[in-house]
């Protein structure tokens, strides 16, 4: 039995749960896309069965660090770009966990850029999505890693001389192993990807486009979405890297020419994740660790066993 | 027979330096003998100037000595540049000419003729040199006599048994623990390396030298450890169980042992991609219930500052170590420093709370670093060892019975299921983590995800008790207010329930003062004891306790006191400004002795100051150290 009993209970969900039932009420902007992220959680969870306490949502800094003061589960609001190595950790420590990690586009692929690729190539087995709104929201609208070139903002008075970054062709290069972008104008299949993100085995990127009707509004409002799996314009094989890199190159460039390509791009069932792949070398223990600090049973090493070497 | 031996090892980086002094320093300790070793090596893959010193004798040692007395001189096999112009000098003949300056007077010499030419032992002067101090020279075909019976590498070992036959040691203790090493061939060859350079040497050459291995006997089993063991098997025995770290020297050596002891012990040891993520991992394994730890040297601490804040802010339990090293920047890699206090004190932005333990023997390390994570998981903050690259790699002996007492897995304070249920929630049922209201010693206690009724967010924002973003004023100053006072909850129970973590040596009643801090503590000691014996009187004191600091027991001992000299390894008498910072005083009263040369202080050094500072203020010390005045002088 497990010391953690919020953990995979068996019961009916509702999604009103993980809706704070007193204050705060989200102080995102009106029409702001982040709130199409907190749908689509609260929408995923209760259908993936997970109940709010055996939840760990983890963000970082920005607007979209916000949303675990909306998602009623346990919650860690960390520092600027930190979300996954803290998040990934605690998955390490209670593999029981559903650990999801959430920033925005300058947290996860500027300041948290090498934690994105490391927690990417190791395929640690949680889920990420990314608040991609081209744009730093919460400082008034500078420049973000994926502002498209030429982006004027107070910060770039000239225009940005920069080539956004590619978040797809990073992630899928870096090694995770389910990889979507989806937009928070499109909640169907926005509460979709979010569930199979959480139950894919490995490290699951989404970037989710979250337009910011205060300081991108001429941009972007993402609309019309295209869904990549539903045209019969694009025809790509979703477990082939090859393809999927293609496709994933050719969304990223037409994204700034007004063409917002959406859907599922990568997903690699059968590479284990690093949980698994850590287990399998025995430096990960069968029990949680987490769990052996509540069971009275267990035998606890210590270094006076260790002192022949010394001797 | 003699009082002590000091016996040097020389030579390259790569050549087998280390491994050969642990094990002949393991040889003296199960001779019966007190073992304290000293590494001194360049930042370097191959090759440059390294040595080991171990220094034994039928007394508690815990320092390096004045000097030495025995020099085995191994050749450089990975020497470069044999010029005198260049840059790095003539590297062959390092390993000798290096170590000529602290040879003491009718010290002895072992070198390897098979590896230094003659022209190079001419051009050093050393018949002379070696006249005037009534030195022992032995010129030895080490090179060649392992060649004979093996290969070249087992060079080391001939030196091992010239040392022996020199020191008229039994081969006993030395065979045994070669054959724990190896087996088979080696074995065999090394076996006899051994036996011919001790046959050789007693063979070819008369004794006129007076040194001796001394003699000793231990009442208990005894184990050499290093300070870096001693903060692991703390660690493991806190039961703490999950590391994450990036490679720096010399904080890499704790890493390393947890690492490789973990995989037993259902722990978990990340190597992560930088010190931000280290520190982060250690924070977020804490967050979900594991006893967790990281740490790095000054540069990599760096990098931690912020995962250490939002560790503060969020009041989670986290134990760091911090392994100095010279500095600024890069500094000097592998040389000691006392550096980084006024660093690892503050670093992170606001009012900090965090405990830190400034160890200054393997005893301490050890202790302190259970303690370190005791104090963080009852009080729900970090808590840092400070430490030095000089504590991290020096061995010595410890008795085995130490180490003998229970681990102590506990999670401080950390509700289970049943008491969460009946904790304070707010209306819509999350637990108020963060309850200002009867915090028993400012701590409110936590909940871990995935228990049931224990939700909550943790936030580096300032926030209400139940974990939400806040910036009421009144809920500020309480939660603020909590938050640093755990500190003197901390001094408090640090002086009402355990032993002091300072150590008080010396004369009680002189009205002359040594207090030092950290890894220089040993040095200290010994000279306070030769002034005591000398006829001066002096009391001295070593701090652990850095923060909290330990504000009764040093105005005691600053009261009870005329004068004070600090000593330690940095420019800036950083100690020294923490004492005056906390007690507000005392700043006429104490005057400097610092070194930062990258070499630990010799016992000499610190009672030259002394004579300096008390008798002949006119003089300047011989030695590569500084004074810095008291205040007003």
């Amino acid at each position: 039995m497990s010391a953690f009993n919020a953990i995979g209970e068996e019961r009916e969900i509702d999604r009103d749960e993980f809706t704070p039932g007193v204050e705060p009420q989200p102080t995102w902007c009106p029409g702001c896309g982040d709130f199409g992220v907190l749908k689509s959680l609260k929408q995923a969870l209760p259908e993936v069965g997970k109940t709010p306490e055996e939840v760990l949502t983890v963000t970082g800094i920005g607007c979209s660090g916000k949303l675990n003061s909306y998602l009623d589960t346990y919650g860690f609001h960390t520092i600027h770009g930190r979300s996954l190595p803290v998040a990934r950790a605690a998955k390490l420590a209670n593999t029981d966990l559903e650990v999801i990690a959430a920033g925005g586009d300058g947290d996860g692929y500027g300041i948290g850029g090498n934690h994105f690729i490391h927690t990417a190539r190791e395929n640690h087995d949680m889920t990420y999505i990314v608040f991609n709104n081209e744009i730093f929201g919460l400082t008034k609208g500078q420049t973000s890693p994926t502002s498209p070139k030429g982006h004027k903002s107070k910060t770039q008075p000239s225009g940005s001389a920069k080539t956004p970054l590619r978040p797809l062709s990073l992630s899928l290069n870096a090694g995770a192993s389910y990889i979507a972008r989806t937009a928070a104008v499109n909640p169907n299949q926005a509460k979709e990807i979010i569930a199979e993100a959480i139950e894919h085995d490995g490290f699951a990127h989404v970037d989710f486009l979250t337009q910011c009707p205060t300081w991108n509004k001429d941009a972007r409002q993402y609309v019309p979405y295209i869904d990549v799996q539903e045209s019969d314009d694009y025809d790509f094989d979703v477990t082939d890297r090859r393809e999927a890199a293609e496709m994933m190159y050719e969304t990223e460039d037409v994204l700034n020419e007004g063409t917002v390509l959406t859907g599922r791009y990568y997903v690699d069932e059968d590479r284990p994740s690093y949980q698994e792949e850590k287990a399998a070398v025995g430096e990960l223990p069968e029990q949680p660790l987490a769990e052996r600090y509540f069971d009275e049973d267990a035998e606890w090493e210590r270094s006076y066993d260790l002192l022949e070497r010394h001797t | 027979m003699s009082d002590e031996l000091i016996w040097r090892i020389a030579g390259g980086s790569g050549d087998g330096i280390d491994s050969t002094s642990q094990n002949f320093a393991k040889a003296l300790m199960r001779s019966g003998l007190d073992v304290f070793t000293h590494r001194h090596y360049p930042s370097r893959i191959r090759g440059g100037h390294t040595y080991v010193e171990i220094r034994a004798a039928d007394r508690e040692v815990q320092s390096r000595g004045d000097g030495y007395n025995f020099l085995l001189s191994l050749g450089d096999s990975f020497a470069r540049n044999p010029q005198e112009e260049a840059y790095y000098g003539n590297e062959e003949i390092k390993p000798l000419s290096e170590n000529l300056d602290d040879l003491r007077e009718g010290g002895i010499i072992v070198y390897d003729e098979g590896l230094v030419s003659e022209e190079d032992v001419e051009a050093i002067d050393l018949e002379a040199r070696a006249e005037e101090n009534d030195w022992h020279v032995f010129p030895m075909d080490l090179r060649g006599l392992a060649r004979e019976h093996g290969r070249e590498v087992m060079r080391n070992t001939a030196g091992v048994g010239v040392t022996a036959a020199l020191l008229d040691m039994d081969l006993e203790h030395i065979e045994d623990l070669m054959s724990d090493a190896m087996g088979g061939d080696v074995l065999e060859a090394n076996l006899e390396i051994l036996h011919e350079a001790y046959e050789t040497t007693r063979e070819e050459y008369e004794f006129e030298h007076e040194l001796r291995a001394p003699e000793g006997s231990h009442e208990t089993e005894q184990a050499l450890l290093s300070g870096s063991n001693a903060i692991a098997y703390g660690a493991i025995d806190a039961g703490c169980r999950f590391i994450a770290g990036y490679p720096m020297t010399p904080w890499t050596d704790v890493f390393t042992i947890l690492a490789q002891n973990f995989p037993d012990m259902g722990g978990v040891s990340e190597q992560v991609e930088d010190e931000i993520a280290a520190a982060a991992l250690a924070l977020g394994a804490s967050h979900a219930g594991a006893k967790a730890m990281s740490g790095s040297s000054g540069g990599g601490f760096a990098l931690m500052s912020e995962p250490l804040g939002l560790a503060e802010m969020t009041e989670t339990p986290l134990v760091l170590v911090e392994s100095m090293r010279a500095g600024p920047s890069t500094g000097m890699p592998t040389k000691p420093e006392q550096g980084d206090l006024e660093f690892v004190l503050y670093t992170s932005q606001g009012d900090s709370s965090r405990v830190v333990f400034a160890p200054s023997s393997i005893e301490e390390a050890y202790e302190q670093t259970r303690l370190a994570f005791e104090i963080a998981w009852d009080y729900q903050l970090p808590a840092i060892v400070i430490y030095d690259q000089k504590l991290s790699g020096e061995n010595k002996n410890v008795d085995v019975e130490f180490f003998d007492r229970e681990p102590e897995p506990d999670l401080g304070a950390t509700l289970t299921e049943d008491e969460l249920a009946e904790a304070a929630h707010d209306a819509s049922g999350k637990f108020k983590r963060f309850n200002y209201e009867d915090a028993e010693n400012n701590v409110a206690p936590r909940s871990l995800p995935g228990q049931k009724g224990g939700r909550y967010l943790a936030t580096g924002n300032e926030h209400s008790p139940v974990g939400h973003i806040s910036e009421d004023p009144d809920n500020r100053v309480a939660q603020m207010t909590r938050r640093i006072e755990k500190l003197d909850s901390i001094r408090a129970e640090l002086d009402e329930e355990h032993d002091s973590n300072q150590t008080y040596f010396g004369d009680e009643t002189a009205d002359y003062g040594i207090i030092t801090w950290g890894s220089s503590h040993g040095a200290v000691n010994e000279a306070v004891e030769r002034l005591n014996e000398n006829g001066h009187s002096v009391k001295g004191v070593s701090v652990s306790d850095m923060m909290p600091f330990p504000e009764a027991e040093m105005t005691e001992f600053l009261e009870s006191v005329d004068e004070a000299m600090v000593v330690e390894m940095n420019a800036t008498a950083q100690f020294r400004g923490l004492i005056q910072k906390e007690l507000g005083r005392y700043g006429e009263k104490m005057t400097s002795l610092l070194k930062y040369n990258g070499n630990p202080f010799e016992p000499a050094e610190i009672v030259e100051g002394y004579e300096v500072n008390v008798a002949d203020e006119d003089r300047q010390p011989t030695a590569q150290v500084r004074i810095e005045p008291a205040a007003g002088d």
